[in-house]
């Protein structure tokens, strides 16, 4: 139905997933291409790292290592890692407050993010922002934003700052199914569109913002459509699988860096913990979330596939999960051992 | 009886024009609708219609004429029936008609109506009361006269030709040349790639920029007015002014959001807002407001070299007035030092923007009355030179703060507090503060001027202070 009424020169295909008004699960009839076997295996690394990163957090979230809100990324991995193998160098990231996975699939080091997580000086921000607001521009990525949809016009400034510059860099602008309901979005859409800059716009639909389902908040729920009054195209992509991330990605990539403007994909995904950390998980039901786990958890499906090819043995992929463990360990260690920042720290950084 | 066409007036603000042409000549015929003149400010020309139907009789301003007065006559009409000849030689009422009687008779309609957002146009002249030279000039420094309109302008240009990531947008600054024709001739000179229009999307806009200068560009983002960045202030506080700290000090935001604040004139409560203390109280940004050409165009320039967010707040009633302004190559100003604009030794009158309208004028009136009045303009609301503000109170003994803003919590507040705190042995007064009322700014003429503070109150407040 979407399809039929979208321009014809306007790039339709992808794993045809079609939401209605209720979420449903992403299934992908086709295969979408397949990756190569070091591509399953870095993917199946990545998505791993950002799993246990985020169970630790969550872990030490409980002993009140980590204070205030932490929002967790588990099941998600597969958006941010198909994504990132999608671009290239010097293209920009940013997203909202579930981000420690961006943070990790950038590049960033697993110590100074989860050290910023306790709030110690050895942190990205020096543990003066939190889970919610790092930066590095050497990994250039741009936050970490705790204002629902903020980085929605942010992401599409980074955009107009690599046309202004003319080079050819996309900017991954991330926001999630709540945030698209934001104004500044539109006022993003529209503007993005009118100066043909070069953004991504990636909605990973994850069903519920925070306790409210899409079903509840959206008008439209199939929000690859929500650019179309602006003439963006879209596309709903099985954001599970990583290797339908990553086709659909390179495909936007490519567009962008045409020169044809904005794209938005519309990742379906699903987030197994809740909201944040305290969040009572009234508002769905178990057997929601086990579905999803047992039928479409990103990481088993790469594990499958690396098993049925004959890419990895269980042994080299037992091999793997310890080494991602360690780094774990030694990130959690770290952010446990580093110093709280100095008193002093409250008056820098305020202005230069 | 012959219809006398007034010089209408094309915004809110504008007290008189030029009369630039006439479409018409003496003895055509005019039907309601047709455009009969055009008559130019310092911001717009616009075309006169005319409302009645008839003959040009007589024209009483040639076309070239400037400074024409709002409601003068400026032609007459010889309605139905009536004769060219004696509808020419009839009496033409000097005295400009009154605002209703003008609308009921000839007032000329406006081709383009001025809506909410159009741009009014112009001000009285400044007093000049500049009386203390900058210290900061080289001795012998030449001096021109311009629009604190035109050294923003000036500064603009001037960092644009500097550095090639400074660029301009908002909305109306190209093609339209500035609602308030702040940035008048700047596409011309940079083009639309470095000036650039935006749709009116004022909270995507300054996100846009903030996005734009968190990769290092220098934006230069104009509100049309700071009444509509009310949309936009969850951007200016939220990512601009916290983005540095939250990051450890990694990502800077090297941006300057500017537009004139404040009331205007007639235009009512929701144009007519003070954002002095809303601004200056977030730390991350910094917050200047200049009321001279000169500091205009000084701070301008240092602001957008600035690291930092900077909120450069202006007035629209200030864009027309003239000042001196230093003819250096490269006149940039401290951001974060106050100038002391009068020296006096018997209160000091703190005040910044158009609040030293009043405080100068102010100062003048207590001379004669044998007060002599330090004035002190901050020019920078944050960081805030209390340094100065103090040393003059330990000289003076007293002070008095003067803003249009709102008195509840204004910058006033904050000055008095801190003087009570810093210089309590040395104050003989309390500190008092002259500020707008405590209410929405009304549109009718009586109650708008009572809302505002006057040079009466700061008169007032220096003699209470000073116990005559």
């Amino acid at each position: 139905m979407a399809k039929a009424e979208r321009k014809a020169e306007k790039p339709v295909t992808s794993p045809a997933i079609v939401s209605n008004a209720r979420p449903t699960l992403a299934t992908s009839k086709n295969d979408p291409p397949a990756l190569t076997q070091k591509q399953e295996r870095d993917a199946f690394e990545m998505m791993l790292l950002i799993r246990r990163f985020e169970e630790r957090a969550g872990q030490m979230y409980g002993m009140g290592l980590i204070g205030g809100f932490c929002h967790l990324y588990i099941g998600q991995e597969a958006v941010v890692v198909g994504m990132q193998m999608a671009i290239g160098e010097g293209d920009q990231v940013i997203t909202g407050y579930r981000d420690h996975g961006h943070m990790l699939a950038t590049g960033m080091d697993p110590k100074g993010v989860m050290a910023e997580l306790t709030g110690r000086r050895t942190g990205y921000s020096h543990g003066k922002g939190g889970s919610m607001h790092m930066f590095s521009r050497e990994k250039n990525f741009f936050g970490g934003h705790g204002i629902v949809g903020a980085q929605v016009s942010l992401g599409t400034g980074l955009a107009f700052a690599n046309r202004y510059r003319g080079n050819d860099r996309v900017s991954l602008t991330y926001f999630g199914d709540g945030a698209a309901n934001q104004g500044q979005v539109y006022e993003s859409f529209n503007m993005a569109e009118l100066w043909k800059l070069p953004v991504i716009f990636i909605i990973e639909n994850n069903r519920y913002a925070m306790g409210t389902s899409v079903a509840r908040s959206s008008a439209q729920t199939d929000f690859s459509r929500r650019g179309l009054s602006f003439n963006i195209p879209g596309e709903q992509v099985d954001g599970m699988d990583v290797r339908a991330v990553k086709a659909a990605g390179e495909k936007a990539v490519a567009w962008c860096r045409a020169g044809k403007g904005p794209y938005i994909l519309e990742m379906l995904t699903y987030r197994y913990r809740g909201h944040s950390m305290s969040d009572p998980a009234k508002y769905r039901t178990r057997e929601e979330v086990n579905k999803f786990r047992d039928e479409q958890d990103p990481i088993d499906m790469v594990r499958a596939r690396l098993i049925e090819r004959k890419w990895a043995t269980e042994e080299e992929l037992k091999e793997i999960e310890k080494r991602i463990r360690d780094i774990v360990t030694e990130a959690a260690d770290f952010a446990q051992a580093g110093p709280e920042p100095d008193p002093s720290e409250l008056w820098t950084d305020i202005t230069h | 009886m012959p219809i006398e066409i007034l010089m209408p007036a094309l915004s809110p603000t504008m007290e008189e024009g030029k009369l630039s042409k006439w479409m018409k000549k003496e003895g055509d015929s005019v039907k309601p609708g047709d455009v009969i003149a055009e008559i130019e400010t310092d911001k717009a020309t616009m075309e006169v219609e005319a409302v009645d139907e008839g003959k040009i009789a007589r024209i009483l301003i040639p076309e070239g004429t400037d400074n024409v007065k709002v409601n003068t006559p400026i032609a007459v009409l010889a309605g139905d029936g009536e004769s060219v000849a004696a509808a020419a030689k009839a009496p033409v009422q000097q005295a400009p008609a009154g605002m209703e009687e003008a609308a009921e008779s000839a007032a000329p309609a406006v081709a383009e109506a001025p809506a909410v957002r159009e741009a009014p146009a112009k001000a009285p002249a400044a007093p000049k009361l500049r009386e203390l030279a900058d210290p900061d000039l080289p001795s012998g420094t030449e001096m021109v006269t311009m629009t604190v309109r035109e050294a923003l302008r000036d500064a603009m240009a001037e960092e644009m030709r500097r550095d090639g990531d400074v660029f301009v947008m908002g909305e109306e600054v190209a093609e339209y040349q500035g609602a308030y024709k702040v940035t008048q001739g700047l596409l011309e000179e940079f083009g639309a790639r470095r000036v650039i229009d935006t749709p009116i999307t004022e909270h995507g806009f300054a996100g846009l920029g903030v996005g734009a200068a968190l990769s290092g560009l220098k934006p230069v983002v104009e509100f049309m007015t700071f009444n509509f960045a009310m949309q936009a202030i969850d951007q200016i506080i939220n990512s601009a002014a916290k983005t540095l700290y939250m990051s450890g000090g990694q990502m800077g935001c090297p941006i300057v959001f500017r537009g004139p604040n404040g009331a205007a004139a007639r235009v009512a409560a929701q144009h007519s807002q003070d954002y002095s203390a809303w601004y200056s109280q977030v730390p991350g940004l910094k917050v200047v407001q200049p009321y001279s050409a000169a500091d205009a165009k000084g701070l301008l320039k240092a602001a957008i070299r600035d690291p930092n967010p900077v909120v450069f707040l202006e007035n629209e009633i200030l864009y027309g007035q003239s000042f001196e302004v230093p003819k250096l190559d490269d006149f940039v100003l401290p951001i974060g030092k106050a100038r002391i604009a009068r020296a006096g030794k018997d209160l000091t009158i703190i005040s910044f923007g158009i609040g030293m309208t009043y405080a100068l004028k102010a100062a003048n009136e207590l001379a004669s009355l044998g007060i002599d009045a330090e004035v002190i303009d901050l020019r920078t609301l944050r960081p805030l030179d209390f340094d100065t503000i103090i040393e003059s109170v330990k000289k003076t003994n007293r002070a008095i703060t003067v803003e249009e803003g709102w008195p509840t919590n204004s910058v006033g507040s904050h000055v008095a507090s801190e003087i009570t705190v810093r210089a309590f042995d040395h104050l003989d007064a309390p500190v008092i503060k002259v500020s707008g009322k405590d209410v929405p700014m009304p549109y009718a003429a009586n109650l708008e001027k009572l809302a505002l503070p006057s040079v009466a109150d700061v008169v007032e407040a220096a003699k209470a202070v000073t116990y005559r």
